[in-house]
């Protein structure tokens, strides 16, 4: 049977670590310190992004996920950062090799190699960082950090509902998608009728869903006002931070010190 | 005030009440919901509701029926507020206006049909804490009443689920909790029984059946208006068109077929 793919996307893994006890909020600073961090780090600085691994490891160690499962789940990202490939091409420096393509002549050169492989390298690491975050804290405790950082509601709340009604849309469209399946069989020839005629398909699809969002938000707008809703989301007040959150607030700032402290080291001679 | 009666006497069609309605069966009790001249046309100019006249009275336990578009849960919206059309809405004896919607949401407790719709926050928990919450409980207090929401429906220990994660008659019962949790006097269910298997629907009739408020339940589950309901309103085209005990509007096979309505047992009607 076909699954959305969706639902790979849940990601929270069940457990009881020492990294699943700390308080949400000091996870959410936390992570976003290390990827303002690692965003920060030069080019080419190979050892500084194995230390960055190994940090991330510890922590993955710590919160006793399986690596396979973090491995695999830190790869749905990468295909994004395929798009910094131009720079092979397009940062000045030594040649490395050298190909004609049609009229242009293309020179991947050293400098544009190293910038690619170090943008690869932090993009996984940042990914990586992110999933151990997701995995080993509910959304719901996400959510109610950023409120509790003052972000903006509407964007908590965009990002709430959105994390809500993902799934039921998600099966919408899967249920849209097999009612097409179902009336495109032609006796004799390859199911799923012509391209043009799929195309068709889709445009009503995509129109469909659209209306039938539109619709539910307004059903889920009536439930909200039956309850009280008056134009402020309200939520519980988070339970203070604890001593052993403080704690590693602490450490976990003077490793990454420790990483910028290894950065000046490298440049420094 | 109005007598607790007088509802039979607004009956548009004498002709069209079973035989005999009037009984005293709700003569004393006090009225909680009071609709006078409640008409409602949707932004299309379709006339959705049309004069409707309806009392209910405390504990009550109220079928609203008719075929599809009849108006139903039109009907249900207005009971809080959502929809304003014209004529009188009054509930424990305040007329609804502007001032008093709050109040009003907090004492009509609405379960939509569709969980889903229902069901907006990321957990259980959140979801059951929504309508204490936005009535300026303590967190305490919005604590204590969304476990004891949670263990009237049968749902004990699922305060950290994700809806999404949810069976469909899980989702039932929890919908229920979030109105519950808000302590209204009156409940106002949507189609509660509709799309379940049969035994998440046996174990929803056991819940609502020990439920304390006054109900008002529109449904097409008529073996469900037959245990549960005692007073059944027949509600088409935006009209009540029959009000009175259940046993004698469901025995009225004219009436029910009038309407596009089947006994819940016995002869299939003919095609």
């Amino acid at each position: 049977m076909k699954v959305s793919p969706i639902q790979v996307l849940d990601h929270y893994q069940e457990g009881d670590s020492l990294i699943h006890r700390l308080d949400p909020r000091v996870k959410l600073v936390l992570t976003l310190a290390l990827i303002v961090v690692i965003a920060a780090l030069p080019r080419g600085a190979w050892l500084v992004y194995l230390a960055c691994l190994l940090m991330i490891c510890l922590v993955m160690g710590m919160s006793r996920l399986q690596p396979m499962l973090v491995l695999r789940r830190s790869l749905v990202a990468m295909p994004f950062a395929l798009a910094a490939l131009s720079l092979v091409f397009t940062v000045p420096g030594s040649a490395l090799a050298s190909f004609t393509l049609a009229r242009w002549s293309l020179s991947v050169t050293v400098e544009g190699t190293v910038a690619f492989m170090s943008i690869l390298a932090k993009s996984w690491l940042s990914v990586l960082s992110a999933t151990i975050l997701v995995a080993t804290t509910p959304f719901s405790h996400l959510v109610a950090s950023m409120r509790a950082f003052r972000v903006p509601e509407v964007l908590v709340s965009v990002v709430s509902f959105m994390y809500r009604y993902m799934y039921v849309i998600a099966d919408e469209a899967l249920r849209l998608h097999r009612a097409r399946d179902a009336r495109s069989a032609a006796p004799g020839s390859k199911a799923g009728g012509s391209l043009r005629w799929r195309g068709k398909v889709l445009g009503g699809m995509i129109g469909s869903l659209f209306l039938r969002s539109y619709e539910r938000s307004e059903r889920i707008y009536a439930a909200m006002l039956s309850r009280g809703f008056d134009g402020s989301i309200r939520a519980m007040k988070m339970e203070p931070l604890r001593r052993n959150d403080l704690g590693t607030v602490v450490a976990f700032l003077a490793c990454l010190l420790a990483l910028v402290a290894l950065v000046a080291f490298q440049r420094g001679p | 005030m109005a007598r607790a009666t007088d509802h039979l006497v607004y009956l548009p069609e004498l002709t069209e009440r079973p035989q005999p309605s009037s009984k005293p069966m709700r003569s004393e009790r006090r009225p909680v919901i009071e609709l006078a001249g409640i008409s409602f046309r949707y932004p299309d100019g379709r006339k959705a509701l049309d004069n409707v006249h309806l009392v209910i009275g405390e504990q009550e336990k109220v079928a609203l029926v008719g075929p599809n578009g009849a108006g139903k849960s039109t009907l249900l919206l207005h009971l809080n507020g959502i929809l304003r059309g014209e004529g009188k809405v009054t509930v424990m004896g305040n007329e609804l206006g502007d001032g008093n919607l709050g109040l009003v949401r907090s004492q009509v407790g609405l379960v939509f049909q569709n969980p889903d719709d229902q069901l907006f926050s990321t957990t259980v928990f959140e979801d059951v804490a929504f309508g204490p919450l936005h009535m300026n409980l303590a967190d305490d207090e919005v604590r204590r009443r969304v476990i004891s929401a949670l263990s009237e429906v049968g749902m004990e220990g699922f305060e950290d689920r994700l809806s999404h994660h949810l069976s469909l008659g899980e989702k039932k019962r929890i919908a229920i909790a979030t109105v519950l949790a808000m302590q209204p006097a009156i409940l106002a269910l949507d189609e509660p029984s509709g799309e379940l298997d049969p035994r998440s629907r046996r174990g929803l009739i056991r819940l609502l059946k020990a439920l304390p408020q006054t109900l008002l339940v529109a449904t097409h589950d008529m073996r469900l208006v037959d245990e549960l309901l005692l007073r059944t309103v027949i509600l088409d085209a935006g009209q009540v068109v029959a009000d009175g005990p259940t046993t004698e509007i469901l025995a009225d096979r004219a009436l029910l077929d009038r309407h596009g309505l089947e006994p819940p047992f016995g002869p299939r009607p003919h095609p």
